[in-house]
């Protein structure tokens, strides 16, 4: 009996870890070596330099650029989102009348869930290539065009989106019109998400806040929000890991996949740049690697932090 | 607006104690001024975002039906002066049409291989104790932290050496995609069905090996049909992943010696939409987009409650 099971682990496993040790791990840990190196990419010298990739990367420009880009992605991104689809979910399931059973969701409710759900079925690459098309410089342009249209932009001078390294607020245009896709096409998914949860709190807490005579706001503020707290942490955690693969959309609609003038540089397309480019796998590692910390860190203090005892219904 | 409920109860103190308002009197509440403006005004923000979700999807439709002219001079009208069909048809044959026979050969192979072996490592990792078992829990839950352009220079490597011992994983191979896709699927495959399994109950299983079922019977007969709910979840999670999938093919779909490259939908749209730009075939390219996204967007509206529970069960666990 206990030989069958070590066969039968051993049959189930064998297959599925071979894969993932080839063609995961093994590239994760190659690139982990290469860091040290100053691999070229195309030739076969490599000599070990140690540490020297992590020091020069410390001083490097284009990465401090890219990790405060990084880090207005991994602020803005959940924050924007997440406010939007509470409140589009909030709309949706305490904006409608109220009568005997409670206060109900807006008429319609499946049809709207339907609508706000459609961009995450697409591929970022699909979303990207149309706003490409909607965020066009010249009057073929959706949004140039229509204010163009009413007069609120000057045809000779209209607005420049992706183009744009001028900074508003201090973050370079271009970056905030990125945000605007991002959040364009996660709110629906969370709202969805947020709905689902405030469909699971129990009638009863409901109808005992109402017999205590709180109002649909009170208690959508004091009851259903605290007990969404577990939904919401989770959707931020997630919201930080797209935060940070914002490379499509850098890739498909800035110029020079990170510019203007490298005003758009994540992490992501400066290890492209410095491996596809520059040819400096090595130091191209060394960035990967450095990322790959700054991720897991990151991910160590989300769960630190959003851990907190569960309320059980 | 937050005292709005609360005046209306206090207006009336003396017909029941405050606080305590009876049925009638909650709907009254309810259907105040106020309830009735809040609802008005839901309508209308939920109205505005839903046409700022879909006038750019069927911006995209409509302009892939008028003629280049007509998306230069009316880029903003949303009804072709005429229906221009062939659009689609020039699309079809620039590109797309391979696009997505290279996209259904791989996904058909590259989910079921997927499924299968994520689910078999999920099932033999949550149900039988061995050494080294938390090692490979480990290591399969690792990757989903990792981001994937860690690993993008040395796979590109590996994969090209590949090609001078066996062609058939090297780049630019079907075979090789679909192998990618299933390694870096298993991650969120394997910590999904695990959580899954070990929720079944314990009793079922054993009684199937009293019966004299193997090990491995046990799980094809009766575990993972008990399992569907998860492996339906899952399943819409990695097609849909993998079709959308742009940066592994970008990386490992090159052109090698000469040979066309086996593009896939998402990486070929990429360079159509560069492309295109040089040629100016703007109807093109609106027509290569609608028929990139109305695949999903059918399938999703027909599947719609599966397709939204399934993804945000991903999440949830």
């Amino acid at each position: 009996m206990r030989h069958g099971v070590a066969r039968f682990v051993t049959g189930f496993l064998a297959l599925p870890v071979a894969l993932y040790l080839f063609y995961v791990v093994w590239p994760f840990a190659q690139a982990a070596g290469y860091s040290l190196t100053d691999w070229g990419g195309y030739s076969d010298s490599q000599n070990f330099v140690g540490l020297d990739n992590y020091v020069r990367l410390l001083s490097d420009e284009l990465i401090r650029k890219a990790f405060w880009h990084n880090v207005f992605f991994l602020v803005t991104v959940p924050l924007f989102t997440i406010a939007l689809a509470l409140f589009l979910a909030f709309l949706l399931n305490v904006g409608g009348r109220e009568d005997r059973a409670g206060i109900r969701g807006v008429f319609g409710s499946a049809l709207y869930k339907v609508i706000f759900f459609f961009p995450q079925v697409l591929s970022l690459v699909v979303i990207a290539v149309m706003w490409q098309q909607i965020y066009r410089t010249d009057q073929q342009g959706l949004i140039n065009g229509l204010l163009i249209k009413i007069g609120l932009v000057d045809a000779d001078n209209p607005i420049a989106f992706t183009a744009d390294p001028e900074p508003f607020l201090g973050i370079p245009a271009v970056l905030w019109w990125l945000l605007l896709i991002a959040v364009w096409s996660g709110a629906g998914f969370y709202m969805v998400l947020f709905s689902a949860a405030m469909q699971s709190i129990p009638k009863d807490i409901y109808e005992a806040a109402i017999l205590d005579g709180a109002g649909r706001f009170h208690t959508f503020f004091r009851v259903t929000l605290p007990l969404l707290r577990d939904t919401i942490s989770v959707a931020w955690v997630y919201l930080g890991f797209i935060a940070l693969d914002m490379y499509a959309l850098v890739f498909v609609m800035t110029p020079s996949q990170g510019g203007p003038n490298h005003a758009s540089e994540i992490f992501a397309s400066v290890i492209q740049f410095n491996a596809f480019q520059k040819g400096q796998f090595g130091y191209a590692c060394a960035i990967a690697v450095a990322l790959a910390i700054f991720t897991i860190l990151l991910a160590a203090v989300q769960l630190r932090i959003t851990r907190r005892e569960r309320i059980e219904f | 607006m937050s005292t709005v409920t609360h005046t209306s109860g206090q207006k009336r103190p003396d017909v029941a104690p405050p606080g305590r308002p009876t049925g009638r009197r909650a709907e009254a509440a309810g259907n105040g001024i106020g309830g009735r403006i809040f609802n008005g005004f839901s309508h209308l923000f939920l109205a505005v975002w839903a046409i700022m979700v879909i006038y750019p999807l069927l911006w995209v439709v409509m302009s892939a039906l008028k003629t280049d002219s007509e998306v230069i001079r009316e880029p903003l009208s949303l009804i072709p002066e005429s229906l221009q069909w062939d659009n689609f048809a020039r699309a079809w044959t620039a590109g797309i049409d391979s696009f997505f026979l290279n996209t259904l050969l791989v996904l058909v192979f590259s989910v079921t291989l997927t499924m299968l072996l994520g689910s078999m490592a999920a099932y033999a990792l949550a149900r039988y104790e061995f050494p080294g078992n938390r090692l490979i829990y480990w290591m399969f839950l690792s990757g989903l932290t990792l981001p994937v352009y860690l690993a993008a220079v040395p796979l590109f490597k590996g994969v090209y050496n590949m090609n001078v011992v066996f062609p058939l994983l090297g780049p630019n191979k079907h075979l090789t995609l679909i192998l990618v896709y299933v390694a870096w699927s298993l991650s969120f495959t394997v910590f999904f069905m695990h959580s899954f399994f070990r929720t079944l109950p314990n009793s079922i299983a054993e009684a199937a090996m009293v019966d004299g079922a193997s090990h491995t019977r046990t799980f094809f007969s009766v575990m993972l049909p008990m399992a569907k709910p998860g492996l339906i979840s899952i399943g819409i999670f990695n097609v849909l992943g993998q079709w959308n999938q742009w940066y592994l093919p970008t990386l490992l779909m090159q052109s090698v010696a000469g040979e066309p490259k086996h593009q896939v939908i998402a990486q070929g749209l990429i360079e159509l939409s560069v492309n295109q730009g040089y040629k100016s075939d703007w109807s093109g390219l609106f027509a290569g987009v609608t028929m990139a996204m109305l695949p999903v967007l059918i399938v999703y509206v027909v599947f719609q409650r599966q397709v939204q529970s399934g993804l945000t069960a991903g999440v949830g666990k």
